[in-house]
């Protein structure tokens, strides 16, 4: 559960909350661009598996199980030791072991690696969440009432 | 008792190259590319997903083009895919109150924080084929300035009330059931239903569905609210002591309102049917709501009088996975069970020609 952790804990989730979220090619992109990307040593994958995503009956009660999805993920360890984890949807083994590397990074230097690569991908998902959300709200339906008669 | 039969490779074996060519067709046409099926034949894909019980768009989208558009075999090609993968684990629920909303409406209440928003909807259309779209791009979507209110589920707007039941909560003690680990011993409880209906397939729900309202096992449903976008998904690092976000699906989730039960005790209620499936699925959702509700007769103490509260002939029978193996399997060779027969057939005459 995310309840009780730390705030160091919640910046770490954060960032790999972004990099999960972020579309592969744009995190390729950032990750491409970023410089003195440390040597790894992969400690387990990466790797493809399944995770079993539950829901809740009424969208509130008792959970049930809702189906799998491919689930990617790769643990590496820098060269200055710090070990990295990486999760995210789907099966590209290069984004999950980016990831890793990035998150064992940010270890040392969370400044550089926050304003690099977690805000820029941060801005791009949201303004792609902001632009979704404005398509849908066109949608909306604005009731109005007609007097019908006039007595 | 089964007696091998030999022979037929090379004719499986060209009949299997026949299909690869008859898949590609004509060479003069394109071949798909699997970003063109996930783009352009997206609720193809939702429902490959859904009932293949596997969230994964790219690979929905190559089990339709290997299944040349068969929608049952492509999910089938899905669920032989997902055994040969490991299993990490179990998410976190989903929270579908802080869905990232693409569409969402109500039939129960006209006016509803959040509002009703139709999003890329069939609805209001007037289903006549349209020659124009073939090979010409669309206009833009329109956009609005989003005013970023909250959408909370209706049923806890009428739940606040006391007006409806609540969502209910696990059993002290009772673990999630999940039929992919353990067979299914009947009677289930109302978790392993959900899981069982939500791979089921659409229209075997959608038939069950229509016969509640058409009266076997009426239930007076309104739908309270669909809603359809995009959730996290959080999963528990072991290894990091905390759960992070693996991603976003789109989900549709349908909360069906239906008539009231109470009792000596509690004032009377709404009651509920729950649908929720993997991508845009609003009418397997509907039906699955439906459905859910159906079933839950025995809990409501109402006669079970109809196929749809039947809980073993529903889930029994749900799955398209297994009803196409068991179906199909009557093609394949049963030379030595139809000759037993034959020679009891022949037998019986026998006797009742000898017997005039």
């Amino acid at each position: 559960m995310t309840t009780g952790i730390s705030a160091e804990q919640s910046a770490r989730k954060r960032a790999l909350d972004v990099l999960a979220a972020a579309p592969a090619k744009a995190l390729a992109e950032r990750w491409e661009a970023f410089g003195d990307k440390p040597g790894h040593q992969r400690i387990r994958g990466p790797e493809t598996g399944l995770v079993m995503v539950r829901g809740r009956a009424g969208g509130g009660g008792a959970p049930f199980n809702l189906g799998e999805a491919t689930v990617s993920r790769a643990s590496v360890r820098i060269v200055t030791g710090e070990v990295g984890h990486g999760y995210c949807l789907g099966r590209d083994l290069d984004k999950a072991e980016a990831i890793a590397v990035i998150d064992a990074l940010r270890q040392c230097d969370a400044a550089k690696v926050d304003a690099e690569i977690i805000v820029p991908l941060e801005e791009l998902i949201s303004t792609g969440d902001d632009k979704r959300a404005e398509e849908t709200a066109a949608t909306r339906v604005d009731f109005f009432t007609m007097v019908r008669g006039d007595n | 008792m089964y007696v091998a039969v030999k022979g037929g490779e090379a004719a499986i074996a060209n009949a299997h190259r026949l299909l690869a060519d008859r898949r590609r067709g004509d060479r003069a046409v394109p071949a798909l590319r699997l970003d063109q099926i996930v783009e352009q034949l997206g609720l193809a894909v939702d429902r490959c997903m859904g009932e293949g019980s596997l969230y994964d768009r790219e690979l929905a989208a190559l089990a339709i083009l290997q299944a040349r558009g068969d929608l049952i075999e492509a999910i089938f090609l899905v669920r032989a895919y997902r055994t040969t993968l490991p299993r990490f684990g179990y998410s976190e629920p989903i929270d579908t109150g802080a869905m990232k909303i693409e569409r969402r409406i109500s039939a129960t209440f006209k006016d509803l924080p959040g509002g009703q928003m139709l999003g890329p909807t069939f609805d209001y259309t007037h289903r006549l084929l349209d020659p124009s779209i073939v090979g010409e791009d669309a206009e833009v979507p329109v956009v609005r300035e989003a005013e970023g209110e909250q959408a909370p589920r209706v049923t806890d707007l009428l739940g606040r009330q006391g007006l409806i039941e609540p969502d209910g909560e696990l059993a002290e003690g009772e673990e999630v059931g999940d039929l992919t680990r353990e067979p299914l011993d009947f009677p289930l409880d109302r978790d392993l239903r959900l899981q069982a209906l939500a791979r089921g397939d659409e229209g075997f729900l959608l038939a069950l569905g229509y016969s509640t309202q058409r009266g076997y096992g009426r239930t007076h449903p309104f739908v309270g609210e669909i809603r359809i976008g995009e959730v996290e998904v959080e999963f528990d690092i072991a290894e990091l002591g905390f759960a992070v976000s693996l991603g976003r699906v789109r989900v549709t989730e349908c909360q069906m309102v239906n008539q009231f039960k109470g009792s000596a005790t509690i004032p009377p209620q709404f009651t509920r049917g729950y649908g929720l499936v993997f991508g845009q699925a609003e009418r397997k959702a509907m039906a699955m709501s439906l459905v859910d509700r159906a079933l839950r007769a025995k809990e409501f103490g109402e006669d079970i009088v109809a196929p749809a509260q039947d809980e073993e002939f529903v889930i029994s029978h749900s799955d398209n996975v297994q009803a196409t193996g068991f179906v199909e399997h009557l093609k394949l060779p049963h030379y030595v069970d139809f000759q037993a027969e034959l020679d009891l057939i022949r037998r019986m005459r026998a006797e009742l020609e000898g017997v005039e």
